[in-house]
């Protein structure tokens, strides 16, 4: 069964349909992607299946309808978004930061050091900065907290929008690099993105989003491969 | 005026202002949580000290009813408003946080009711029975509107400070009140006689206030109503529900407000609706304090009581209007700074 599935979703903002009918599935574990161009509805997509935004249509999380949980329910089960504006308490530490991803499991003090002394682990660069305010922290350092925040709450899926925006290309290569190496916790991920082949390259399986409907779906291999999509997106191959 | 009545006033005036900095802070800690300018503060200072004052006579004190009240009122809007959205999973959590918690001190009350407790357990227990009134009005008023604009949530403070004084009137009557001493030792210090009830007063305004900064810095709760404050979108996808950290603002500044009851209670005479005078005082010191700086609004508040009470020396007649009229100058000096912190943040 699905870990996660959306079934004829729609958002509207006004009269506006920013999303038309999407739907899509994601397995346990899996890395699915969606990508498309400025303003096909992507961020929108993620916030409606956050809760962020009112929408239409069956959205599931492990088999529980999604509308009987509000934003603060469905983090407490695994659901995770690192939105594009990335949200971090500037004015806080990063160790602070980290520590109110660990707030989902805020019974489990003994838990929340492991995870804490995890994500240290995999981000020396936060473990060096442990103390410095995240609102000092580089672009590519804010993108690295923003995950490791998210991961502290232990997630099974993540929603991650536009992880490499604002980002110098070696940074972008570590960021997707990271991203890839989740799949190892066994952290489901849906990935949207702009830099269409670097999100191919990194997720199983792909959708193209154009003003707010999906036009292709498959394996991302195979999205790679096909001339309409590389055309449009892959910069001409 | 000589040395030794300006030292007198400044005692004076400190004691003063130490009983606005609990409020004061309160003020800010309720603002920064959950963006209401929470008129209504003083009265819980007030109600505070008119439910102690009821205890030391032996009477079941008005907040009694009114906390009833209020939990029932709560408990009701909850179950309606889970049966709405089909979420009756919490409901046994809720119904213990909105109707039994609050039933607790109630009940002591009753039961304590023609009793002595003592002077500890009497400050105790009309500290108990005032914490729950800001957080379940925040459940039954607040709660509905807590999108909608600063301005609008101040509208609706000032609609339910109304209220409430018309609540307080009713629960305690209109006759005013001053409690006993907390303790009649006197000490002097280069040849100056101070009271220790002075003494107490800064110490317990040091204290809580020290209290709030450590339960701030080194309390996962503390940070996350520091998070919500600072992001709320942020605090929200943290899984932190902005109900729950605006009750725990409620809860704290409400054992702020009630502390300041309790200490101006000995010195002042309090009739229901006195709150609003020693809470708009306050305000002034959490306006110095922009509303979002704890130690700025600490330090506005002393200035407010040195001002009061330099002020009541010179002409007891306009002490408020002095005091009010510092407002003006202080708002045309804040909001030149806010302008240029806001050009700063825009570079």
């Amino acid at each position: 069964m699905a870990l996660l599935s959306l079934e004829n979703l729609w958002v509207s903002y006004g009269k506006v349909e920013a999303v038309r009918g999407v739907s899509l599935a994601i397995e346990p574990g899996e890395i699915v992607t969606v990508i498309g161009p400025n303003g096909a509805g992507k961020t929108t997509l993620l916030s409606a299946a956050m809760g962020l935004l009112p929408s239409r249509g069956a959205m599931t999380f492990d088999g529980v309808d999604l509308r009987r949980l509000d934003i603060e329910a469905r983090v407490e089960r695994g659901f995770c978004l690192v939105p594009e504006t990335r949200e971090l308490f500037a004015n806080m530490s990063v160790a602070d930061n980290l520590l109110l991803g660990g707030y989902a499991r805020r019974r489990d003090a003994a838990g929340r050091r492991r995870a804490l002394d995890e994500v240290m682990e995999r981000f020396p660069r936060l473990a060096e900065r442990r103390t410095q305010p995240a609102g000092t922290l580089s672009g590519g350092e804010r993108q690295m907290l923003a995950l490791g925040r998210a991961l502290m709450a232990r997630p099974r899926l993540l929603l991650l929008d536009e992880p490499s925006l604002g980002l110098a290309p070696l940074i972008v290569r570590e960021v997707f690099h990271i991203i890839a190496s989740l799949h190892g916790l066994g952290v489901a991920i849906l990935l949207v993105e702009q830099n269409a082949r670097a999100a191919l390259e990194t997720a199983d399986t792909g959708h193209v989003l154009e003003a707010g409907e999906i036009v292709h779906s498959g394996p991302a291999a195979a999205l790679m491969n096909d001339p309409k999509v590389a055309a449009s997106y892959l910069g001409g191959r | 005026m000589n040395a030794q009545i300006a030292a007198i006033l400044a005692m004076d005036g400190i004691a003063t202002g130490a009983i606005y900095v609990l409020i004061g802070i309160g003020f800010v800690l309720i603002f920064a949580v959950t963006r209401v300018i929470y008129v209504p503060f003083g009265d819980i200072a007030a109600f505070t000290a008119l439910t102690l004052a009821a205890l030391e006579t032996g009477h079941v004190p008005g907040t009694v009813g009114l906390v009833i009240g209020l939990a029932v009122l709560a408990t009701l809007l909850e179950v309606a408003a889970r049966l709405r959205a089909r979420r009756l999973g919490g409901l046994p959590r809720a119904m213990l946080l909105t109707l039994v918690l609050p039933l607790v001190p109630v009940l002591a009350a009753w039961l304590a009711a023609g009793r002595d407790l003592g002077m500890a357990g009497r400050v105790a227990l009309s500290l108990a029975l005032i914490m729950p009134v800001a957080p379940l009005l925040d459940r039954i008023v607040f709660r509905p509107v807590a999108d909608a604009s600063v301005l609008l949530l101040l509208t609706v403070a000032v609609v339910l400070h109304f209220g409430l004084v018309g609540l307080g009137l009713l629960f305690f009557g209109p006759e005013g009140v001053r409690t006993q001493p907390l303790t009649d030792a006197m000490f002097t210090v280069g040849g100056m006689n101070f009271s220790v009830q002075t003494l107490l007063i800064v110490a317990a305004s040091i204290v809580f206030s020290g209290l709030l900064f450590l339960f701030f810095e080194f309390t996962l709760a503390g940070k996350a109503l520091r998070a919500t404050a600072a992001n709320p979108t942020g605090a929200r996808l943290m899984g932190i529900r902005p109900a729950t950290t605006s009750t725990i603002a409620y809860v704290l500044a409400s054992l702020l407000a009630g502390i300041s009851g309790i200490l101006i209670a000995p010195v002042t005479t309090i009739f229901y609706d006195s709150g609003f005078l020693i809470g708009l005082k306050a305000f002034v010191g959490a306006i110095i304090g922009a509303m979002a700086s704890y130690p700025l609004t600490a330090a506005g508040a002393i200035f407010v009581g040195l001002l009061e009470s330099f002020a009541s020396f010179w002409s007891s007649d306009f002490k408020d209007a002095i005091v009010f009229g510092v407002l003006i100058p202080v708002l045309l000096w804040r909001s030149l700074g806010f302008r240029e912190s806001e050009e700063e943040t825009e570079e």
